[in-house]
């Protein structure tokens, strides 16, 4: 194996190796039906999610830090000047503020569109968001509930931002009844997704993965559309082994499925799961019943992690098709480092063995 | 000669110089003393001192607390007797009473098994009812859970409350939270949560809905003085301030949090001292003159109106034991308890201003006392034989819809139910 991976990896300089990014952004087509398009990257099509929400929906306010002059990855950016300073606001520097005014608006029957700047700094609003705003419907009888609320967060890897700027931290949320969490992998998901989240009746997290802020760009439906929460999409079928991820990491697998195509032989189903709650069983389930083998990887540590309970439900469906064990391929359970990033990450070469090794068990 | 010319071409460089620097001074200090006083400080004059002073807390001036009658319900300055009529007097008098009463009653069925938990509100009857009265029934009302005056002042049913404590079928909340967990959309009073403060950031933004919906509501937002210690309390003062909400904070300020007195809650001027600080209006009432907390509450919503937020902090003492669950003579004497009961009783203060009017007497309140007695008895056994909710109703309103694996999960516990319901008390629950 080492050998192989040896083989498959074109030998480089150490300074080209740092230089490089760990995945290689495929961009998806958008449906034809959806009309007219026009080339976005990940943060104007964020941008143009917010802007059509606001457009469209008088109530619609969209706040948090530095959201006025744009915010520090621009999704705000000419929002405040277009719909007005009672619209798109700053707020003081203060999670646990953000979530709770935002919970306020939602139940007040507003649409909230809250940012909180980096997934890493959504701990101190932990409590507005689990024991709140998830809670809010179900212990009020259903007389009171924070579904309009969306909650807008940076995430994931990117290169340089240790502990405080890179984590990913679904795992901590799909553990709380009455939330819903999203990831897209590129423009066109985040635009179609976004809407979802904020027209959707339930409080709604939506993780931004920023390493595409700018890295990922598409042909992005002008017009307004929604791609549906709790639905996984096969970007690549195959039928040797299913191939599970969502946000970055998804492009990191499509690539893994497309050395193992072209060098080994190997036809991988790629899944993005999107919606990591609820999520799709079916889909996954129904992939593994033809294939057989599920690898599942993700950016956030391996213990308690979202691939613990994939593979667990899995398991449970799929238990007579499964041909080998599943296997995880996750960030180390470590914090987040800064010079050993490309170590820690479940990059492509860790990813492409283990499924060498679940065609091969 | 020569000496002397350079002497004075030295001389008259130094005045130069010297202008040029007083002028770049002046200047410099007239630019900061701008920029911090509009832009750091919200427009407050600020000033340079040279005098070398760390301002010592308490030589600062403690808020004064604002009271409308003595402790004999008698009008200090008749001018602030906001002269109510009967008809309302009365009613806040038979609300605090009500509330007391069934306080009471409720507060021994739990000691007897029959409820999970309470949560009395003697000697605070007085500033939910002045507050609440001073409102629209409009306005939104986030409370902590020792607020239930205040929805008896806007008629929440007398039997929704047992309803809500015992959690059955008739409960507006179906039966999902503890005891005291009330909440009615239709009194504009949202449902209680146990996590304390969570409503005060969130008050905030239902507060700023409104200023923009142009309704006019306001919102009132209640918590007791441990409570003020959260973050989210000090979120909620700053948001409220800095995006100009209409809003009341109501601190009930009781002197204790379970068992921890306010002397190791806080080192200021009590919770009215920090409203300054955070730029809100403030104000501190004695809370056991109903007077006082109505006249602070109406002038109060004025200035919320205005979206100018306020804060209320409302001088009290919790005479009875923080919960079902606490015996506060662990840490107070019981004569302290007596002594305040004794002196200070707000309804009984309310009462004798009633009596000087002649719109109450012994004979009322005897027959009074009877008739909610026996409403509370009455509306207590009839919630104690409502049957809870089906079990299904377990998994309703946890989303707006009830998402496949929660489908799942119910045909799951449908299923052993059917084959182990014997061991579960299916008999309490409607099928």
């Amino acid at each position: 194996m080492a050998l192989l991976l040896r083989k498959l990896c074109p030998t480089g300089n150490v300074a080209s190796l740092r230089a490089s990014s760990h995945f290689v952004f495929s961009p998806s087509k958008a449906d034809p039906s959806l009309g007219e398009t026009t080339k976005l990257n990940l943060y104007q099509s964020i941008n143009n999610a917010m802007h059509t929400a606001l457009e469209t929906d008088p109530t619609a306010c969209v706040f948090g830090e530095d959201i006025a002059f744009g915010g520090v990855f621009r999704c705000s950016l000419g929002l405040q000047d277009k719909f007005g300073k009672d619209r798109v606001f700053n707020t003081p520097l203060c999670e646990q503020g953000i979530a709770g005014f935002a919970i306020g608006l939602a139940a007040a029957g507003s649409t909230a569109i809250a940012e909180i700047q980096f997934g890493d700094y959504i701990f101190p609003a932990y409590d507005q968001i689990v024991n709140e705003a998830a809670k809010y419907r179900y212990r009020s009888g259903g007389q009171f509930n924070s579904g309009k609320l969306t909650i807008r967060a940076t995430w994931g890897a990117v290169g340089h931002g240790a502990l405080y700027h890179s984590q990913s931290p679904e795992a901590n949320f799909t553990h709380t009844p009455g939330l819903k969490v999203v990831i897209p992998r590129g423009p066109i998901q985040a635009k179609g997704l976004l809407l979802a989240c904020i027209e959707d009746p339930d409080p709604c997290i939506f993780f931004e993965p920023k390493v595409l802020y700018r890295a990922a760009v598409e042909d992005v439906p002008v017009g307004k559309y929604t791609l549906p929460i709790g639905k996984a999409e096969i970007v690549k079928p195959g039928k040797d082994a299913t191939l599970l991820a969502w946000g970055t990491q998804l492009h990191v697998v499509l690539e893994v499925a497309n050395i193992a195509k072209e060098k080994l032989g190997i036809d991988a189903e790629v899944i993005d799961l999107q919606s990591i709650a609820p999520w799709d069983v079916d889909t996954v389930a129904n992939s593994v019943v033809k294939t057989g083998r599920l690898l599942v990887s993700h950016e956030a540590p391996l213990t308690s992690g979202f691939a613990a309970e994939v593979a667990a439900t899995i398991q449970r469906e799929c238990f007579l098709n499964l041909e080998a064990p599943i296997a995880r391929v996750c960030g180390w359970d470590t914090p987040f480092p800064h010079v050993f990033e490309p170590v820690y990450l479940p990059t492509k070469w860790r990813v492409l063995d283990q499924l060498k090794q679940l065609v091969e068990f | 000669m020569s000496m002397n010319l350079a002497l004075r071409a030295g001389l008259r460089r130094q005045i130069l110089l010297g202008r040029l620097y007083s002028t770049q001074t002046t200047s410099a200090d007239e630019f900061r003393l701008s920029e911090y006083s509009e832009k750091y400080l919200g427009h407050r004059k600020a000033r340079f001192t040279e005098k070398l002073e760390i301002v010592d807390p308490s030589s600062v001036e403690p808020f004064p607390i604002y009271r409308v009658t003595d402790t004999d319900g008698e009008f200090i300055n008749p001018e602030n007797d906001p002269k109510l009529p009967k008809e309302t007097a009365v009613k806040m008098y038979k609300d605090m009473t009500k509330l007391n009463t069934m306080d009471k009653i409720l507060y021994d069925s739990q000691r007897q098994g029959r409820i999970s938990f309470y949560m009395t509100n003697f000697g605070e009857e007085a500033n939910h009812v002045g507050s609440a009265a001073a409102l629209e029934d409009t306005d939104l009302i986030y409370g902590q859970y020792r607020e239930a005056g205040v929805l008896m002042w806007r008629n929440f049913p007398l039997e929704q409350f047992m309803h809500q404590c015992y959690g059955n079928a008739e409960d507006y909340g179906k039966g999902k939270q503890m005891p005291v967990h009330y909440g009615s959309a239709e009194h504009n009073f949202v449902t209680i949560s146990s996590p304390l403060t969570t409503q005060m950031p969130q008050a905030v933004g239902s507060a700023y809905a409104f200023k923009r919906d142009g309704s006019g509501r306001v919102v009132v937002v209640y918590f007791g003085d441990g409570a003020a210690s959260e973050g989210d309390a000090h979120a909620a003062f700053n948001f409220a301030a800095t995006l100009k909400c209409p809003i009341i904070f109501f601190c009930r300020n009781n002197g204790y949090a379970i068992s921890t007195p306010t002397t190791e809650q806080y080192g200021g001027d009590g919770i009215a001292g920090k409203g300054p600080g955070y730029g809100l209006h403030t104000i501190r009432v004695d809370g056991n003159d109903l007077f006082a907390v109505y006249n602070a509450t109406k002038y109060a919503r004025e200035l919320a109106a205005q979206n100018k937020p306020v804060l209320i902090e409302a001088m009290t003492y919790r005479l009875g034991h923080h919960s079902t669950s606490d015996d506060s003579t662990a840490y107070r004497k019981a004569s302290e308890v007596a002594e305040w009961t004794e002196k200070d009783y707000p309804i009984l203060r309310f009462r004798r201003y009633l009596e000087r009017n002649g719109w109450w007497n012994d004979e009322d309140d005897k027959a009074w006392i009877a008739q909610v007695r026996k409403d509370v008895l009455k509306h207590f056994t009839a919630a104690e034989k409502v049957k809870n909710l089906p079990v299904d109703e377990l998994f309703n309103d946890v989303y707006a819809e009830v998402p496949k694996h929660l489908q799942k999960q119910k045909a799951e516990l449908k299923e052993h139910l059917a084959k182990y319901g014997e061991h579960y008390p299916l008999n309490k629950f409607q099928s």
